[in-house]
Parts: C-alpha cells; sequence; structure tokens
C-alpha cells in the first residue's frame, strides 16, 4: 500500500482516482473506492490511521468533531481525524502521536516526558489527543501564557479532571524551553 | 506526617505512563482481533410500545450480513433486580430501547442492514416521570410492577438488605425539637457521568457453552458473577480487562452489550465487537438515578438532629439493576452524614418509560444528600444556625454508628473528622465569609457571592471481598495476580508500591497479571473507594503470607527463626546480622513461592469528604461561575501524592459538581427521546473556565490498614452540588429547589422570569 511519490505521479495519469499522504514520516497511497482495501469516500482520517494504518494511539471518543480525542496534527495544524475525510488528505503530511518520539534515539517528545512527570492522567484516553493538540500549539507559540494554554486545549474533552495537571505539564514545558531560548 | 516508607507516600511514575503518553496503552477498540464481525443494535423510535412484528428478510440478504436477531431468536436471557428484564424482549419500554441485533463483516454494513428490518410497533401510553408513572391507572411498564413501583432490596446485599432507615420514636423526636423544617428538594437532573471511551464489548463463543469476553469493563470478575445469572446460570464465562477510557463507576454493570455481543458471537461461530457511539452511550448507557425527597427534619437550637422522617423518590428509568443497592448504601450515607436517634425514612423506587438508571459514583448516596441536605438546610436557617457547624457536628463519630446496606448496624471504629472539617473551613476562611442563610457574601454591582458547603462519606471504602496472589522467584521479582482493570485512578500502580513495600524490593521487579478471570481470584471491582482499603488489603495480605512463606523455607538454611528475619532487595537476613543472609536465589530454579492474600468485607469505618464552594451570580443573565473549590478529607496515609490530586480534582467532572451547574440530560416528556445525548448538546466543562481548587488532605493513621490509609476516590464528586445549590440560594437570597442551576432557574428565583419558563417540566 505504501508508494514513492513518483509512482504516483505515473498512477495518476491512469484514469484511477489515488489518495497519497505522509502519515509520521512514512509515505502511504490508496486507491479511492468501495473495495476492501480501497479507501471510501465516506472514510473520516481516524478511521483510516486505525483501520488501515493500526496506528490506535488515535482515540475516537464523540466521533463527532466535540471531544478533540482523535486530534492529530496536519501539516503544523491540529486537526480533529474524526472530521476530516482521508480522500480530503492528498498531498497532506500529518503526525500523530505514535509519531512524536524521535525518529533516531526513540526519546520521548518534551510534552509527552512532562505529561509522565506531572502524572497529567487519568483513565489516559484523551490524552493523545491533548498531547497533539499541545505540541501543535508550542510549535505555533513557544512561550505562551497560562491563559492562551487554556484557550488552545478547550476544545479538549477530559472527564477525569486532568486539566490542572495538564496545564502544569504544559506550561513546564514552556518554561524549560525558555530556560533552554535564554 | 505518618511513617516513613520507602515507596508509599512518595510521587512514583505511573506503570502504564510511557503507554499512556505514546498512545499505545490498550483500551476494548485497540484489541485486534482475527475474523471479527461487527455488532450493532436496533433501537426503538417509542417510549413505550409492543412489537407486533418484525420482517428481518432484507436484513438478512444483504451481502456481509452474518445475523439478525430479535426477540424471537434469543434465549431467554434477563437482567435486572428483579430478573424480568430479557435481553431482547416483545415489548420496548424507552426511546432507545434494543429491538433486534445485527452482525456483518463491516460496521457499515450492519448499520445498512438496521435500516432493512422492518418493525411493527403497536404504540403504548408512556409515563416519562415520576409522577405520571404513580398515577393510579397509570401505563404499567412491567406486568410484574404493580403501580410501577421495582421492589425494594437486592440479595446481593443478603436477605436484610436496607429498605430504608426505622429507628427509634420519630413523633417524640418532633416534640423534643426545637426547630421543625418540612420541604421537598429534587435531584433529578439524571446526568451522564460521561467517561471519554464508550462502552463495548467483543465476545467469542465456543460450543457448547463457553464465551470469552473483552469489555470496557472496570470489574472483569464481577462480570463473570452478574452474567453466569444473566446467562440463566448455563454459560462457563471468562472476562478479560484492559485499559477502560474511565468509569466513575458506570462501568461496573455493562451487562446489556455485554450480551449483545455474546449472542451474536453465539449466532455467528465468530468473535463479535459491539461498540456503542456517543450517541448510543448517552442515549441507552445508564445515567445516574432521578432523586426527590419529602420530609421533615427536627433540630435542636444547638444543632442536634431529634427526628428524620420522610420519603425518597427514585426515579430508576425502564429498568433497575442497581437502584436497589444504591438506595440501601445511599440510606447508610445519610446515617453517616446525619446522625440522629429518631429516623422514619422511607424510599419508593419508580420505573418510568426512559433511559435506565444505573451505578455512578456517589451510588446513592450523592443523589439522596443531593435532595436531603437543603432541608437540612431550612431547619439549620429557621434555627439561624452556620451550616459547617451543624455538618460537622451531625458526621458520625467514633462510638457512634449506622445501619449498612446488609441491614446490620455497625458501630464506627474509625477517626473523628473534625479536624479536617476544621481545617478545611480556615483554608476556606468559611468564619470570614459566612453572612448567614439566604444572605450574599459580597455584592459587586449585578454580580452576586454566595458560599455553601457540604459533606459526604461511605462506609463502602471497606465492601465486598477481594483476593490476590502474590508470587516470589528466585531472581528476586515478584507478580501480583489480580482481576483489577486500570480505570484511570492508577491503582494498579498503587498495588505494585504496596507489595513493593512489604517485600522492600523495586517496583521494576514487580510483574502484574492482567486482569483474566481465568488467571486470577475473585475481585469485586474498584468501587465505593474500596481500592485502597478492600482490594489493597488482600494485595497486602498476599505478599505478607509469601513473605511468610520465604521466611519459612531460608530460616533453617540461616539456623535462624522465621519471625526473626527480614528481606531487602531480594536479600533476607538475620534482623540485627546482616551478614548471615541469603539471597531469594537461595529458593532454587525450579521453586516459586505463592501468597494468598483475603479481605473480608469491613463496614465499620468510613471516609469523609467536606466541600466548600464559592459561586458569583450573574443577576442579569442567570449565569453561574464555580469561583472556588476547597476539598478537605483525612486519608490516613496518601499512597500516591499526584495520583489523589487527581482524583479529587474529579469532584468537578463526571457528574459531580458541575451537575448543579449545568450538567443534565435533558428528556422530552412528550416524546421520551432524550434531547441532548451529543457532546455539543451536553454541556462539560472546559479549559478555560477551571475554579481554583484547593486540597486540604490529613493523613491521621488509620487503624485498619497496613499501611494506615483509606480510599477517597470515589467520593470527591458528592458534597459538591448540594454545597452550590446551598451557595447560590444564599448568592440570590431565595432557595432554589432543583438543579442544575441554570440561568433561567437562577432568574426565576429572583423573580427576573416567570414560571414556566423552562418549557414543558415543572
Amino acid at each position: 500500500m505504501t508508494a514513492n511519490k513518483s509512482d504516483r505521479v505515473t498512477r495518476e495519469t491512469a484514469a484511477t482516482r489515488h489518495v497519497g499522504f505522509t502519515v509520521n514520516g512514512q509515505y502511504h497511497e490508496f486507491r479511492v473506492g468501495s473495495g476492501g482495501i480501497e479507501i471510501s469516500p465516506t472514510h473520516t482520517l481516524s478511521w483510516t490511521l486505525r483501520e488501515v494504518l493500526g496506528l490506535m494511539g488515535t482515540k475516537v471518543s464523540c466521533d463527532s468533531g466535540a471531544c478533540g480525542s482523535c486530534t492529530v496534527i496536519m501539516d503544523g495544524k491540529a486537526v480533529l481525524s474524526c472530521k476530516v475525510l482521508t480522500i480530503e488528505c492528498d498531498g497532506k503530511t500529518i503526525t500523530t502521536i505514535e509519531g512524536l518520539r524521535d525518529p533516531k534515539t526513540g526519546a520521548l517528545d518534551p510534552i509527552q516526558q512532562s505529561f509522565i512527570d506531572h502524572t497529567a492522567f487519568q483513565c489516559g484516553y484523551c490524552t493523545p489527543g491533548m498531547i497533539m493538540t499541545a505540541k501543535a500549539f508550542l510549535n505555533e507559540n513557544p512561550q505562551p501564557t497560562e491563559e492562551e494554554i487554556k484557550d488552545a486545549l478547550s476544545g479538549n474533552f477530559c472527564r477525569c479532571i486532568s486539566h490542572y495537571q495538564v496545564i502544569r505539564a504544559v506550561m513546564s514545558v514552556v518554561e524549560k524551553e525558555g530556560e533552554h531560548g535564554r | 506526617m505518618g511513617d516513613d516508607y520507602r515507596f508509599i507516600g512518595k510521587a512514583t511514575q505511573r506503570r502504564d505512563a510511557v503507554e499512556i503518553v505514546t498512545g499505545t496503552a490498550l483500551y476494548l477498540d485497540d484489541l485486534r482481533f482475527q475474523n471479527l464481525l461487527h455488532g450493532k443494535v436496533l433501537r426503538s423510535p417509542h417510549a413505550h410500545a409492543l412489537i407486533k412484528k418484525i420482517d428481518k428478510s432484507k436484513a438478512e440478504a444483504l451481502p456481509g450480513v452474518k445475523a439478525v436477531l430479535t426477540w424471537q431468536d434469543i434465549p431467554d436471557w434477563k437482567g435486572g433486580t428483579p430478573r424480568k428484564l430479557r435481553v431482547l424482549d416483545k415489548k420496548v419500554r424507552y426511546v432507545g430501547d434494543a429491538v433486534a441485533l445485527v452482525a456483518a463483516s463491516t460496521e457499515e454494513i450492519a448499520r445498512e442492514a438496521l435500516d432493512l428490518i422492518e418493525v411493527e410497533y403497536q404504540v403504548l401510553p408512556a409515563v416519562l416521570d415520576m409522577d405520571s408513572a404513580l398515577k393510579h391507572g397509570a401505563p404499567l411498564i412491567y406486568d410484574e410492577f404493580p403501580g410501577n413501583i421495582i421492589p425494594g432490596g437486592t440479595i446481593a446485599f443478603g436477605p436484610n438488605c436496607l429498605k430504608g432507615v426505622v429507628m427509634g420514636d420519630v413523633e417524640k423526636g418532633f416534640a423534643e425539637a426545637d426547630v421543625i423544617a418540612e420541604g421537598t428538594f429534587g435531584y433529578e437532573n439524571i446526568p451522564n457521568a460521561l467517561p471519554p471511551e464508550p462502552v463495548g464489548a467483543v465476545a467469542m463463543w465456543e460450543e457448547p457453552n463457553k464465551v470469552t469476553l473483552w469489555s470496557t469493563s472496570q470489574a472483569p470478575y464481577m462480570d463473570k458473577g452478574t452474567l453466569f445469572h444473566v446467562f440463566n446460570r448455563q454459560v462457563e464465562i471468562r472476562c478479560i480487562g484492559n485499559h477502560v477510557g474511565g468509569s466513575f463507576g458506570t462501568k461496573i454493570m455493562c451487562w446489556q452489550v455485554q450480551a449483545y455481543a455474546v449472542l451474536l458471537s453465539r449466532a455467528t461461530g465468530k468473535p463479535v465487537k459491539v461498540m456503542f457511539t456517543k450517541e448510543e452511550h448517552m442515549a441507552a448507557f445508564t445515567l445516574r438515578i432521578g432523586s426527590r425527597i419529602h420530609a421533615r427534619v427536627g433540630m435542636k437550637k444547638d444543632g442536634t438532629l431529634t427526628a428524620i422522617h420522610g420519603t425518597w423518590y427514585v426515579d430508576s428509568g425502564y429498568y433497575s439493576f442497581t437502584t436497589q443497592a444504591q438506595v440501601a448504601v445511599g440510606s447508610g450515607e445519610l446515617m453517616i452524614m446525619a446522625q440522629c436517634p429518631n429516623w422514619d425514612l422511607k424510599n419508593i423506587i419508580v420505573a418510568t418509560n426512559r433511559n435506565a438508571s444505573g451505578s455512578t459514583r456517589g451510588f446513592g448516596g450523592q443523589e439522596l444528600k443531593c435532595s436531603f441536605i437543603p432541608i437540612l438546610s431550612l431547619a439549620m436557617e429557621k434555627a439561624a444556625l452556620d451550616p459547617f457547624e451543624v455538618l460537622k457536628k451531625n458526621y458520625v463519630k467514633p462510638g457512634g454508628g449506622y445501619f449498612w446496606r446488609d441491614g446490620n448496624w455497625y458501630q464506627y471504629r474509625g477517626i473523628d473528622y473534625s479536624a479536617a472539617m476544621d481545617k478545611g473551613a480556615e483554608q476556606f476562611g468559611w468564619k470570614e465569609k459566612w453572612k448567614g442563610w439566604l444572605t450574599p457574601t459580597a455584592v459587586n454591582g449585578t454580580k452576586r457571592l454566595g458560599i455553601g458547603v457540604g459533606v459526604h462519606g461511605n462506609a463502602d471504602v471497606g465492601e465486598d471481598s477481594a483476593e490476590a496472589y502474590v508470587q516470589l522467584d528466585c531472581n528476586g521479582t515478584a507478580t501480583i495476580f489480580l482481576c483489577a482493570a486500570e480505570h484511570g485512578t492508577g491503582q494498579k500502580s498503587n498495588y505494585a508500591k504496596l507489595v513493593a513495600e512489604v517485600l522492600q524490593i523495586p517496583l521494576d521487579r514487580i510483574s502484574m497479571t492482567p486482569a483474566d478471570s481465568l488467571i486470577t481470584p475473585f475481585e469485586f471491582g474498584p468501587v465505593g473507594s474500596r481500592g485502597t482499603y478492600a482490594i489493597g488489603s488482600a494485595v497486602i495480605n498476599a505478599a505478607e503470607d509469601v513473605k511468610r512463606r520465604l521466611f519459612e523455607f531460608v530460616a533453617p538454611k540461616l539456623g535462624a527463626e522465621p519471625q526473626d528475619l527480614e528481606t531487602v532487595d531480594g536479600v533476607v537476613f538475620v534482623k540485627g546480622y546482616p551478614e548471615k543472609s541469603l539471597k531469594w536465589r537461595a529458593l532454587g530454579y525450579d521453586r516459586t513461592l505463592l501468597g494468598h492474600g483475603r479481605f473480608e468485607p469491613d463496614f465499620t469505618v468510613c471516609n469523609c469528604m467536606m466541600s466548600f464552594v464559592e459561586v458569583e451570580v450573574d443577576t442579569e443573565t442567570g449565569k453561574v461561575t464555580l469561583l472556588r473549590v476547597v476539598l478537605a478529607t483525612d486519608v490516613g496515609q496518601i499512597i500516591d501524592p499526584q495520583g489523589l490530586e487527581g482524583q479529587l480534582n474529579g469532584a468537578l467532572g463526571s457528574a459531580g459538581i458541575d451537575s448543579a451547574i449545568f450538567e443534565e440530560t435533558i428528556l422530552n416528556h412528550s416524546t421520551g427521546h432524550i434531547l441532548n445525548a451529543n457532546l455539543m448538546d451536553y454541556k462539560w466543562r472546559t479549559f478555560t473556565e477551571l475554579p481554583a481548587m484547593e486540597h486540604v488532605v490529613l493523613e491521621t493513621p488509620m487503624p485498619t490498614h497496613r499501611f494506615h490509609a483509606v480510599g477517597v476516590g470515589e467520593v470527591a464528586t458528592s458534597p459538591g452540588p448540594s454545597a452550590v445549590l446551598m451557595a447560590v440560594s444564599n448568592a440570590v437570597g431565595s432557595w432554589l429547589h432543583e438543579y442544575p442551576v441554570t440561568p433561567d432557574r437562577v432568574l426565576r428565583a429572583i423573580g427576573k422570569v416567570g414560571y414556566s419558563a423552562r418549557g414543558g417540566k415543572k
């Protein structure tokens, strides 16, 4: 199911429609259709990530764009993968929770480590979505205030009320980055 | 405070931390199965109807459909208390009731097949609230329950299950009272605890009568027992637990979705997964019980209670499984917080044609207190007493007692929680802020501030049996055999800490079996804050037992007596003579030691949580803003500080404090449809609306636990809602009688809008 980008160009010249995108550094291409191994026009990105690519870290809770559990990063922005159709992802670059570790060393991303250090989770179901939202936000705004972090995470549903520990975890990354920068 | 432990009380990393932050923690929907089929449920559009005819032929003909089951196709499997509700029935009793089950090769095909099932209904008149259900001549939801009253008591709590509280002489008590207050208050907004992970199950049937179940349950071993009876005691059941995406007491009972998966697997011979959508989770999985109480309370001028008399009306929805248990526990919990010599507190459990109520944290006590504390407050108001002082005075103290769920009287042998309450009041600044009843603490233009206080505690901390094994290996490691699914409290990590402390080995030398009823001994499930005392004690006892066996084995080799030995880091030595030692390796590579631990139920101790809240009410818009929460408790000994903090913060969500402010399940009272069964329309607290949250946690050693601890996780939510109702009433200067305190209700209380602002509902 994976292919080189150059292959894709030749295959696109044929009448069949394809969709190709990069997930966690790896390029994937699929034929669009209704066959078992094809991407249906009705498939959401969250479905494709989980059921086709086996990336179970992206959690689906409400499946209707209200809870933030399924958040992934697409071309640098946090998106709700249950509200994105897979066929809309052609040419996109996507990072899921599985792609946050350093690909060479396997080291955790500082946000992941900070969530561990602050026990910023209880049941953990919303955690991947929280981390991806925070990651995209800090990429855009590396030195936010606490209020800005709260705003950024306001679409993420957490029922255990780990909010206070999550804020501390994200603020701690901000502070460390700040020290690093100086 | 407390002893200086090596692991207990220290901040340690959750065992599953890396899995959780990297997305590799496996929840039910993440598990993969060969040849898996997907199950879906056809649901009733009517609140009450008879199924006259079902034609499933078109659905069965759809390619990919492997089974379509209706009430005619299944064995006579029933659940509920008493066991009267068929898994699929010819009658539907609420909007969303299961009509048919489909298994297909994909979810899409299963969904499509639902649309092809043709059902002919004979619609019956429905009863959508307690008042209409209890009316003379009301339509009956079950022929077996005349008057729509569900019989009290559950055999799970024994033949004398507590069905209410009757003791002393209430007339005498009222005669002795200085003030008597009477009123009706309800907590009837049936909020949903709403864990992020929906409920679901995967079943794999093996002929002739075996099934293996993976599910979102927080209590896999108990499922084995519950389902054994549902399946007419004819099926051998193995239950496997995994990561659970939140529960808040709801996922102790997933029998319906489990039964659907089992029936479909039995019909197809393949593993079948049924995952509820979020909408099904919100409209067809259990809600809180609806609670309303009419009561009289007698009180002396000093706050001493003299009599409590009343009737608690409990709306269970279309069936009950745990409601009788919640009534029993809730009644006992009221006695714990309201020590009074004279009682006549009855209850009526009512069936209505709405989605069922069931287990939720607070388990009867939260619901009862949310209705009762306001009536108690009317008495305090009459006597011009400070509610903090009265709640503190009347909370059970050593020497006091209460009836508990089995109908027996228990003499309380725990600690006096007054110190924790005082410390909480001091932290909150209660004495400085309290200005008297129905008086705001401050008025700034259109904004009014108000304060409130609530209290809750239960004797569930020692409820039900627990068993565990701990196995030692010669390489210095230990394995805990325990049927515990991690549902978010972090208790699995805490059990490893307890074992590490007993055996004095590093945490990374401890493994745990999966929660699998085929491997582990009995465990009831992490409910009622029982994780620390009940489950924890079983684990500790297993570790102590295996340590004893280790010492018995090693003692002759060291020429010592077992009681003279100690072990640290996999080395056994004679106390005071560290050079006289042997490594666990002395067991030999071909030997393991197994310790067995059991906990017997103990209802003589309870926990305690007091909540102080400060709210701001906007008298122009009616909006209530929660400004500050102080929670005060005593846990005996902190096991894990960060885990405890998380559990206490949980006071807000999962149908806790927020169920007094904006959380509610909105039922259309003419059609029976739930109008907000999705995460857009059901209100939930976001990051931008967090109040200041402070915890006062004392550590007064508890005599009952090896490490002197008591659990408090469950009860963090329970005292909050009534405290909010009190605070808002104080802020606006007039009693609010219903939850949640939505803007329309606030504006009505201050006379800014008319009585019927909330269409259709009184």
